[in-house]
């Protein structure tokens, strides 16, 4: 074959976007007035801000009464807010020991940062995350370590609310893990066994749950076994979360091709290798966005124990708001109350984004 | 291409009158089988013929209802152990390589080393990086199968199931996802591993690679054997006229 001489292909150079497309005026023009009908929307919108958000902030701010109330500020008294600062944040504790749910709120959010640093093995972090409930229950709890005991009427606000979430969301993920692989089982009795738990307490409000773990239970309880009400409604509380983790996780692991289980079995990894080390890691990746999902809603629906009669924060704010000496603060404290809510929720929604980023794969 | 090959006659795989249905669907009729020490056997058919039913019927990733399957004289049953054993000599190479996304290259290959072969960790990352060196894929044991080629992660998965160090190794058409530039790479591995004497069954239509390499190659359609015969044999003077109406189409 006669030698021909190629010619070298050189790829032409990448040009920038067009002008029209980038910056302010660009991104204005695009998300905001890209037809007339949003045009007219956006107009609306702008007017509606304009009205509404200077009285919120002179109220919220300008007029407000910072330390103490004084009638010549017509905003807010933010002062009850400080005044029932200690309240709402951990009940009736005894003030001198206030050091002690400070201390667990602190190891929470150092165990937190921890997860997302990736400075751990995953093992130890669930390990450590497991420890967690028996921690908080004996620093709070006392009467261990010469700490005094702190009788549990006495537990109450933020402290109480954020620790039936965080010990509900710890167990419920594993309860429903388990669930959810036994509503996949291959054997009938125990995949017609989960179903039914699912279905059963899914099919029933929280306050209903909670009703017959305070109400009903005892009565059901054999003489002379007493579990704490504290404890029913904790135990209420994950069950009914248990049920709804366990079909975010079903979605999960629906969502892996059987080609990994079979990859799995030719490599000879047992069925209980498969699911630890090969299926659930992936199953738990696909579904973090909906199972933070379901902390920051059960987060929210321990609001629901007031019902059975503790004191939670938002029954501490309703408390407080009642107090005959500072009468007529109810939108002070229900503003602080939505606040704190919105800053938690939103930090979990966070926390969350931070943990799919760190799994990325 | 010349190849000595270590090669004697004792079955490690004998399939005798097997049978396996899909609901009523006959998938694979009276099946009967047996593969030397060391031979490479390719099986070729058009799709829905059985070919991969047949082999994924060795290590148990589909059951059979009706006759035996001995691979090292264990016969697979529904025993657990049993499967188990057989699984531990049998490696099987994916269509789709099948990684576990969510674990690195390395990681892949220690899985099965650390927990079925209970080996530390660290003999299982020195084994895994001399397969690793032999696909020639060292370099990428960091990354997460997600950011090799189609070739590197089917190279990572024979590299993969080489770690289980295994006496059979079963390629399920392993350069059908790929795109044409990459197959070369993947045959390759796979040509060098059949000169190193690892009994090998693979379903493929590379032709030209079955030619080359294999020892006996094996024509299924409708679920049954139509023909076998050594490779010389099977392209120039196929015995069938299902088999040459086959070879007519795809060569």
């Amino acid at each position: 074959m006669a030698s021909v001489r190629l010619k070298t292909f050189v790829p032409g150079p990448a040009m920038a976007p067009p002008l029209v497309s980038s910056g302010v005026i660009g991104w204005m023009r695009i998300n905001l007035f890209n037809s007339s009908l949003n045009s007219v929307l956006t107009v609306v919108a702008l007017f509606f801000l304009y009205k509404a958000l200077p009285p919120m902030i002179s109220w919220a701010f300008l007029d407000a009464a910072w330390l103490a109330p004084s009638p010549e500020h017509e905003g807010a008294c933010w002062a009850f807010i400080i005044n029932k600062f200690r309240v709402l944040m951990v009940g009736l504790y005894p003030g001198e020991l206030v050091w002690r749910p400070m201390a667990v709120a602190a190891i929470v959010v150092i165990l937190s940062v921890l997860t997302v640093a990736r400075k751990l093995s995953t093992r130890l972090l669930i390990i450590l995350w497991y420890t967690l409930p028996v921690v908080l229950f004996f620093i709070i709890n006392g009467g261990i370590l010469g700490l005094p005991k702190v009788e549990q009427s006495l537990w109450g606000g933020l402290m109480l609310s954020m620790g039936l979430a965080v010990v509900g969301i710890l167990l419920s993920i594993p309860f429903g893990i388990l669930l959810a692989l036994g509503r996949r089982s291959r054997l009938a009795v125990v995949r017609t066994l989960c179903t039914g738990i699912i279905e059963c307490i899914r099919g029933v409000p929280l306050i209903t749950i909670l009703f017959m773990a305070s109400v009903m239970l005892p009565i059901f309880l054999p003489q002379g076994v007493n579990i704490n009400n504290l404890l029913r409604v904790q135990i209420g509380i994950i069950l009914f979360s248990s049920a709804y983790m366990a079909e975010v996780v079903r979605g999960g692991l629906q969502a892996i091709p059987v080609g990994q289980f079979e990859a799995a079995g030719s490599l000879g990894l047992n069925a209980f290798q498969t699911m630890v080390f090969v299926v659930l890691p992936q199953a738990l990746r696909h579904v973090v966005p909906s199972l933070i999902g379901r902390c920051v809603a059960l987060f929210k629906d321990t609001s629901l124990v007031i019902i059975v009669g503790l004191l939670d924060f938002l029954g501490m704010v309703k408390a407080s708001s009642q107090d005959p000496q500072w009468l007529g603060y109810d939108a002070e404290a229900y503003v602080f109350c939505a606040f704190v809510y919105w800053i938690i929720c939103f930090s979990m929604s966070r926390y969350g984004r931070s943990i799919e980023r760190r799994n990325q794969w | 291409m010349v190849m000595e090959k270590k090669m004697d006659n004792t079955p490690v795989i004998r399939i005798t009158d097997l049978n396996k249905w899909y609901g009523n669907f006959h998938v694979l009729k009276n099946i009967n089988l047996s593969v030397a020490n060391g031979e490479v056997i390719v099986i070729c058919g058009p799709s829905g013929s059985g070919k991969s039913t047949l082999i994924r019927c060795i290590n148990r990733i589909e059951e059979h209802q009706a006759g035996t399957i001995r691979v090292k004289g264990m016969e697979l049953t529904n025993r657990m152990k049993n499967i188990a054993g057989i699984r531990r000599e049998v490696g099987m190479v994916f269509q789709s390589f099948d990684l576990f996304p969510h674990l690195t290259i390395l990681e892949n290959l220690t899985l099965a080393p650390c927990w079925v072969r209970k080996m530390s960790k660290k003999e299982a990352e020195t084994l895994a990086m001399e397969h690793l060196e032999r696909v020639q894929l060292k370099d990428q044991a960091p990354k997460y199968p997600g950011q090799l080629s189609g070739g590197q992660q089917q190279r990572v998965a024979i590299a993969r199931a080489l770690c289980m160090n295994p006496e059979i190794l079963l390629f399920d058409e392993p350069t059908s996802a790929l795109d044409p530039e990459m197959i070369k790479e993947v045959l390759d591995v796979i040509r060098q591993l059949a000169g190193e004497g690892i009994t090998m069954i693979c379903v493929t239509h590379e032709m030209g690679f079955a030619r080359q390499v294999a020892d006996r190659v094996i024509f299924m359609d409708s679920g049954e054997i139509v023909e076998e015969n050594d490779p010389e044999t099977f392209f120039t003077h196929p015995q069938w006229d299902r088999t040459e109406a086959f070879l007519s189409q795809i060569i």
